[in-house]
């Protein structure tokens, strides 16, 4: 009797503690994002919590806010194009270099994948050094190059985790049954790393899309980049327009996500 | 037949008539050029070229020495500012470990249903601009915030407490910021861990928490190393987090670096600060992974 009391008492304490833990980091994750959107229809001026009431002046104010749109703009652009040279190059090394017990394979994929850990301003830093020592001036093509460096990790790890969970039998019987080496990539390999791809595509996207250290060094004063942006206006006055757009970012990125967890599997990929 | 995709170059390991072999130098090496190439101008050159500025004595780039590196190390602000950087880290990951080693346990527990919800809670940071989630912080912790607005309305306090530009407030938002590093890998590791040990600890007679504690933390040791790794490395470059909501009062290695390449020019000085700081992030790293490997090690044991 005493005994089952004591392990009631265990498991009671046990299951407690990680719930009471688990519910406190449920809440430190979602209270931020969820306060955002509820203050981004404030009909006040400052970003008080509770708002004093509700309006979407501050998203009416977002249609005339023309720096934040033109540097939203310009981080479209950079990110399309940053995806696009990592989805390419990283794809085509990823298949080089994917289970290959090679030493020069496992080499380069310690080096591609090294601007992960790296802090981004020291790399930022030292491309700005290379540029101007070539005599390349910054312009959207330098931040491209930049953010190509520090995205096209994602793209690597993603396809080449991808790449190691194929079953290499699908790959003999479709020689085999006299397929041809590109017919087999285009019919076989590529559909079944394909959730790889695309989930390292969208990281890729995200991370050049919010990236500011490469962006500090690398832009010239013509290019405004949203987050960049964001953060000048946040530091120099609290403003609500800011709110809007952030609770626009939320939507958008939320929606993509939810998409990219259906046909990707993301966050098992992020896990990797 | 294997030799449509045995490799141009000849390879001894792939030889034809060993088709088990052949997946395994599947695609030409050279697939890896573009990328090898672009690595190479754009990543290795940039970093060969900031070693070799860090070695300039003079800010205007004259002669060579070590002075840059002497000014660093023998300056007790600089090794202050490198010191709390590294002490910063630490803090959060300790704090990240903590709440996401239960949320991780939920997330194992919970139907299939709810998981795909708290996934997506556990994405939210990851997937919301880093500006977005350090401006929610201020939202949150300033003096109008809701944490001093709910004191105030509670009588907890008379004055509004100074939590943004504090140092527990910048744990907390970063924490927060980095935690789906922690508990995606987490995850991971505890899903891998075989259900019947845990039963089988169970039925010899041990309680919930020493089952915990004896079999679920040692197998899911490598998920704690590869999480902590990740979340340190993030949380001391965390360079937006940390000069919004640690204000300007405390100066941690990103800014250091930042303000002296941008403001005042010294480009040998913000290169050695640079190195520095890489090398202190590299030995942190190398220090996690030989941990790594050791906790593989023993949790296949």
């Amino acid at each position: 009797m005493k005994t089952s009391m004591r392990r009631d008492f265990d498991w009671f304490s046990f299951h407690g503690t990680v719930l009471l833990l688990a519910g406190f980091c449920l809440v430190l994750l979602a209270a931020p994002t969820v306060i955002v959107v509820v203050v981004s229809f404030t009909n006040g001026f400052s970003l008080r919590f509770p708002p004093p009431g509700y309006s979407l002046r501050w998203y009416a104010a977002l249609a005339e806010a023309e720096q934040l749109r033109a540097a939203a703009w310009n981080s479209l652009v950079v990110g399309g194009w940053t995806t696009l040279l990592s989805v390419v190059m990283g794809t085509a090394a990823a298949l080089a270099i994917a289970r290959s017990p090679r030493l020069s394979a496992r080499l380069l994929d310690s080096l591609f994948l090294s601007p992960l850990v790296l802090p981004a301003l020291a790399f930022g830093l030292a491309a700005l050094m290379l540029f101007s020592l070539a005599g390349i001036p910054v312009s959207p093509l330098t931040l491209v190059l930049g953010h190509t460096v520090v995205c096209v990790p994602f793209v690597v790890r993603t396809t080449v985790a991808a790449l190691s969970q194929m079953d290499p039998v699908l790959l003999e019987s479709s020689t085999s049954l006299g397929a041809s080496r590109l017919y087999t990539f285009r019919r076989v390999t590529l559909p079944l790393i394909r959730p790889g791809i695309l989930a390292g595509g969208f990281i890729a996207f995200m991370s050049s899309f919010d990236n500011v250290p490469v962006s500090l060094f690398l832009r010239d004063a013509a290019t405004d980049m949203l987050p960049i942006r964001m953060w000048q206006d946040l530091e120099g006055r609290l403003d609500v327009t800011v709110a809007a757009a952030s609770s626009l970012l939320i939507l958008v990125t939320v929606v993509l996500a939810v998409v990219m967890e259906r046909v990707a599997g993301l966050s098992r990929r992020l896990a990797g | 037949m294997t030799v449509g995709y045995a490799p141009v170059a000849p390879d001894p390991v792939a030889a034809p008539g060993r088709p088990g072999r052949a997946w395994t130098a599947a695609y030409d090496i050279r697939l890896a050029l573009p990328l090898g190439a672009f690595f190479l101008v754009f990543f290795l050159a940039p970093l060969a070229l900031l070693v070799l500025v860090s070695f300039y004595a003079d800010p205007g780039m004259t002669r060579f020495g070590l002075d840059q590196y002497a000014r660093f190390l023998l300056d007790p602000f600089s090794l202050r500012v490198l010191g709390a950087t590294l002490w910063l880290g630490v803090e959060v990951t300790a704090l990240t470990l903590l709440l996401g080693l239960p949320l991780a346990l939920l997330l194992t527990w919970a139907p299939a249903r709810l998981r795909g919800l708290l996934t997506l809670i556990v994405l939210l940071p990851l997937l919301t601009s880093v500006v977005v989630r350090t401006f929610a912080w201020i939202v949150i912790l300033g003096r109008q915030g809701i944490v001093n607005a709910s004191l105030l309305a509670l009588g907890l306090t008379d004055t509004p407490l100074k939590l943004l530009y504090t140092e527990g407030g910048l744990v907390l938002a970063l924490a927060q910021v980095q935690m789906p590093l922690m508990v995606l890998p987490l995850v991971t590791a505890l899903s891998r861990i075989d259900p019947n040990l845990a039963d089988a600890s169970a039925a010899l007679g041990a309680g919930a928490w020493r089952t915990f504690l004896r079999v679920t933390l040692p197998l899911c040791l490598p998920g704690i190393v590869a999480g902590c790794l990740l979340t340190f490395a993030a949380a001391i470059t965390a360079f937006i987090t940390q000069s919004l909501i640690g204000g300007g009062q405390m100066l941690f290695m990103p800014m250091y670096l930042y303000q002296q390449a941008s403001s005042l020019n010294n480009w040998p000085f913000a290169a050695a600060i640079a190195i520095v700081f890489l090398v202190a992030v590299l030995a942190c790293v190398t220090v996690f992974n030989l941990v790594g490997r050791l906790s593989r090690g023993y949790a296949q044991a």
